[in-house]
């Protein structure tokens, strides 16, 4: 039987593989994008209001990866023995048609521009030996001017609100000083500000800080991309983060990419679709298709394709990579090969601030990418030189909606009941008059930080799991310490009647048993040197030439920010490429 | 000596494969001309079923009298009409007459295609016999109890109410004096048979007027077709389209939303297998001739905006009947203040569908769920869910009652036992056909 044949496959349907299926139809390419997960419609399962069930939803895990089939093994250090990641916690990958854009929160940034050249901009301020040992600084080998039209396109095709500071070398508003220059101005209005965001932005104005909106993916009114897909307004119902919004005004592949990519009859989506492999010929140097087992049926077929995007969860297309032979596994011990290499996560904390009980802060109310944060803390923002540490952390209040059964969760805790009437009353003095605050910050690479295939445990189809080898590293630890320290003076100009707040501790390892973010990236990054990078600044293998590998995985360092606006503007970045100089001349498009 | 034949030989077929290409190029165009009818005429809203070969025919349609079914009009020879002349085509297209000589139900408007053009049957006779594949699907039995199941007295129906295709088209096509609002009656009266479902029937179920020249109950609004009311497209301020203007028309026609309103019920298939593939000056010429059509219903007050259950909403002040229900199920999409979020999310404040003597459309909305349908200029179709499961005929009655009597709208109430009685004729609820919109 001859094999099934497209001009691309891509693996994945979420943003990264909906941009590139959309960039490369429209290139006249036929292409088949596999998802291993189901179809997802707002019309079933997101139609109002049972979408909004919170048990269903954000506490049973309704959109998110099923961990019975395939999952991680955790260990903090590499003298540990593994284990698998059975319950989900610490971070959420998504399944089912959109991925994680289904179900993520809007909050769309670009990048600071220092922290595409960290490694650079370290070395020049504070010198090489700045760097700690065992940190694997790197920059992305791609600058903020080559990227700023993708970020710009990513935010007309999410229908993005926000308010810019500067457009064109022109200060237009009141957006954030530490930006970047933009070419246009976001496509839609800020959203408005929830009362604690509102109480923030005062207070960090007096505290001396300069607080700007968050750029939101969540439509402040009804908007038609370039795309011709429409989205409605959002009503700030508080259920963007673990939901599909029913209110379709939250950007996702399926309500701002997919309608239109549906339409191409080039274009083929097959769902339950689980990617085994993707298959090298003889000289390991050129992918010939992918092998994908159909789950319903547990039937494996093989595709061939002349070019193969891998655009998964980020740890998926490590996975993937690793199952394949695509590029030299990662060797921490003698810190070469690429594939795994500079596994990063983020370094996040929550705290929280209670006002006096006559300030009502209303905290059902919200949306996934609104509030208001502060950069002075973030990226290179700031002088490093005495704290000794590289990295930063936004600060922020991002009301996203706070719901019962999280309310109900949250309170107690830390030397506090968890029941009686203690526990009652603390719940509603949290939820009627308190307000939280995050450190979103930055983790850095290290040498014994990385991806690598589990040598005991396998998935449900027999192939080994990723083994994910992580925990929190001084830098980083006195990094949040430090820039959490920065919110008291915050809190004091809110006149707060108490704070709570939270810091990593020294020597504290990372436990997968508490959400912190789903915000993982690295493991096959890019970068300029094949000797320390698996992708080239094109995103490009480079060791097998007609494979892109699309997503997080490609950040040297885990950034302060929420990623998906990098991750889409990557994509397009990518797919620019791809189309101008690639389909002419398949090949390297940089020489190793 | 054996060149010379041969070269000839050559040449010949190079000639003559040039003439034929030449000829093919003529009947490729005549063919889409022929596609674009089709489209136009919405022939595939009646003749086609989901995931069956296209106009194989068997879309059942219940009437009165009993069930029929519509037939297979693809060239296959034994169950569509590939033994069709053209001729005969044309005479059952615009006569309503069977080969056989028979007559067809009326619910084939022929009355309305009287009007084609000699042109535009043969380039609908060269579509669909050439331009569609041939499907050997029989058409299913009618049902239709006696004595209605004899065809023979249809014909003293055809000789009363449907005009001779001469007649027909000199009334059409000489009624304006400018060619854009020519065009406009033309595809209005004829192919697009909007009459068909708009106009008011008379007690033998004949259209009351087939053209703006017959008086103004032309497209004055129809009776209830599968649990839905056509509006009137005639220019009455509140339940016609006296406040759309020609790119509204246009852009509902193309997308099936503006900034007025939303496509749902009926006309959705007319848009979707239909008006959306019209070219924008065709669909301007429709907006521009339906914009001349002077109200029906002259007595009508022009509709205002009235702030004052608005107002109460933002005083959280939901006294009024269905108020609370409004707030707790459509305010979300439709705002507190009924404007919506168009042409996303569809205004009530001001629409005609709402302030309709009969309230069965919206009754039905409410009761069954809608999805906007996707076009090709506008991808994305939004779903309405379905109330049914969360709100008894007593609340459906209180919330259609608030929206009907709220922001000016001034409409009838609507009790309990109206939508108990509209629930029996309720269309199926939405997506119950597995039809699911995946944005």
């Amino acid at each position: 039987m001859t094999k099934k044949h497209a001009d691309a496959i891509v693996v994945g349907a979420g943003w990264a593989g909906s941009i590139l299926a959309k960039e490369l139809t429209e290139a006249g390419l036929s292409v088949i994008m596999l998802e291993r997960g189901s179809e997802r419609a707002t019309a079933v399962e997101g139609a109002y209001p049972e979408s909004i069930d919170e048990l269903r939803g954000a506490i049973r895990k309704r959109l998110f990866q099923n961990l019975s089939q395939t999952t991680v093994t955790v260990r903090n250090t590499i003298d540990q023995t593994a284990l698998p990641y059975r319950q989900l916690a610490a971070f959420l990958p998504g399944e089912g048609v959109g991925g994680a854009g289904l179900h993520w929160s809007g909050v769309h940034f670009r990048v600071s521009p220092e922290d595409l050249r960290l490694r650079s901009s370290v070395v020049e301020r504070y010198g090489e030996k700045f760097i700690p040992e065992g940190m694997n600084l790197q920059d992305y080998g791609v600058t903020y001017a080559e990227l700023e039209p993708f970020f710009d396109k990513a935010e007309k095709v999410f229908g993005t609100s926000g308010e810019a500071y500067k457009v064109n070398g022109k200060i237009v508003g009141n957006g954030n000083i530490f930006d970047g220059d933009r070419s246009d101005n976001f496509p839609l209005p800020v959203m408005k500000d929830t009362f604690t965001a509102s109480t923030f932005r005062a207070a960090a104005t007096e505290a001396g800080y300069h607080p700007y909106s968050l750029p939101a993916a969540n439509a402040s009114r009804q908007y038609t991309n370039p795309y011709g897909c429409q989205m409605g307004p959002c009503n700030f119902c508080g259920y963007c983060s673990g939901y599909d919004c029913y209110l379709y005004s939250k950007a996702s592949p399926n309500v701002n990419v997919l309608p239109a990519l549906r339409q191409d009859p080039r274009f083929t989506l097959i769902s339950d679709a689980h990617v085994l492999r993707v298959d090298l010929d003889d000289t390991r140097a050129k992918a010939t298709g992918v092998a994908y087992l159909e789950t319903k049926t547990q039937k494996e077929i093989s595709l061939s394709a002349d070019l193969v995007i891998l655009s998964a969860f980020q740890f998926h297309n490590v996975h993937l990579m690793l199952l394949s032979g695509i590029g030299k596994p990662y060797d921490p011990v003698s810190n070469t090969g690429t594939t795994g290499r500079n596994f990063v996560y983020q370094t996040i904390t929550s705290s929280r601030i209670w006002l006096p009980s006559s300030k009502y802060t209303n905290q059902f109310i919200g949306a996934g990418g609104v509030g208001v944060a502060i950069d002075d803390f973030n990226s290179m923002n700031f002088d490093h030189g005495p704290l000794g540490f590289v990295g930063g952390s936004p600060v922020w209040v991002n009301q996203a909606g706070v719901k019962p059964i999280a309310a109900a969760i949250g309170t107690g805790g830390g030397g506090t009941p968890r029941w009686g009437s203690a526990y009652k009353g603390a719940l509603i003095d949290t939820y009627k008059h308190s307000i939280g605050v995050d450190a979103h910050g930055s983790n850095m690479a290290y040498r014994d930080v990385y991806l690598d295939l589990d040598p005991t445990w396998k998935d449900a189809y027999g192939q080994p799991l990723l083994r994910m080898t992580f925990t929190w590293k001084d830098n980083d630890i006195r990094m949040n310490q430090y820039v959490v320290s920065k919110i008291e003076p915050i809190a004091r100009a809110m006149g707060a009647t108490k704070a709570n707040l939270v810091h990593l501790n020294a020597g504290q390892p990372f436990d997968t048993r508490h959400y912190q973010t789903t915000h993982l990236g690295g493991g096959a990054i890019m970068g300029t040197d094949p000797k320390t990078s698996a992708l080239n600044r094109y995103l490009q293998s480079w060791d097998v030439s007609n494979v892109f590998v699309i997503g997080s995985n490609a950040f040297p360092q885990g950034m302060g920010y929420n990623p998906t606006g990098m991750v889409a503007a990557l994509a397009y970045w990518a797919a620019y490429h791809i189309r101008t100089t690639y389909l002419k001349s398949p090949g390297p498009l940089v020489q190793a | 000596m054996k060149i010379f034949p041969f070269l000839a030989f050559a040449g010949g077929i190079f000639a003559l494969s040039h003439q034929t290409a030449f000829a093919n190029d003529d009947k490729t165009a005549l063919i889409e001309e022929g596609r674009y009818l089709a489209a136009a005429s919405d022939c595939a809203a009646c003749h086609s079923i989901k995931n069956k070969p296209e106009y194989s025919g068997g879309v059942s349609f219940t009437l009165p009298i009993g069930i029929i079914h519509s037939t297979n009009i693809t060239p296959d020879v034994e169950h569509g009409i590939g033994k069709y002349t053209e001729a005969e085509f044309g005479r059952a297209l615009r006569e309503g007459i069977r080969q056989d000589g028979s007559t067809l139900y009326p619910a084939m408007p022929y009355p309305s295609y009287a009007r084609l053009t000699d042109h535009d049957v043969h380039a609908l006779y060269a579509y669909f016999h050439e331009g569609v594949s041939a499907a050997a699907i029989p058409t299913p039995e009618n049902g239709i109890r006696w004595p209605f199941s004899m065809r023979w007295p249809l014909m003293f129906w055809r000789w009363a109410f449907s005009p001779a295709p001469a007649k027909a088209q000199e009334k059409t096509l000489h009624e304006f004096a400018d060619a854009q609002m020519a065009r406009g009656a033309y595809l209005v009266e004829g192919p697009a048979h909007c009459g068909a479902c708009h106009s008011p029937r008379g007690l033998t179920m004949q259209e009351k007027a087939l053209t703006a020249s017959d008086g103004t109950s032309y497209l004055a609004g129809g009776a209830m077709i599968d649990g839905w009311i056509p509006t009137s497209l005639r220019q009455e301020n509140r339940t016609g389209l006296g406040r759309w203007s020609e790119q509204d028309i246009v852009d509902f026609l193309k997308t099936g939303r503006n900034m007025q309103g939303e496509s749902f019920g009926a006309m959705t298939s007319a848009i979707v297998h239909g008006t959306q593939h019209l070219t924008e000056s065709d669909l301007h010429a429709m907006a521009k001739y339906l914009r001349a059509l002077q109200p029906f219903d002259q007595t009508q007050p022009n509709w205002v905006y009235d702030p004052t259950a608005t107002n109460a909403l933002h005083k959280a002040d939901v006294s009024a009947r269905g108020a609370k229900l409004y707030v707790d199920n459509c305010a979300a999409c439709h705002r507190t203040d009924g404007k919506g979020y168009p042409p996303v999310f569809p205004p009530l404040a001001g629409n005609p569908v709402v302030m309709g003597k009969d309230p069965a459309s919206l009754v039905h909305v409410v009761q069954a769920g809608a999805t906007l349908p996707k076009t090709e200029a506008a991808p994305s179709a939004f779903t309405m869910p379905d109330f049914m499961h969360r709100m008894n005929d007593q609340q459906v009655a209180d919330v259609v009652t608030f929206i009907r009597h709220a922001w000016g709208n001034n409409a009838s109430a609507v009790s309990a036992e109206d939508v108990a009685k509209l629930r029996k004729a309720m269309p199926p609820r939405n997506m119950a056909d597995g039809d699911i919109s995946l944005n």
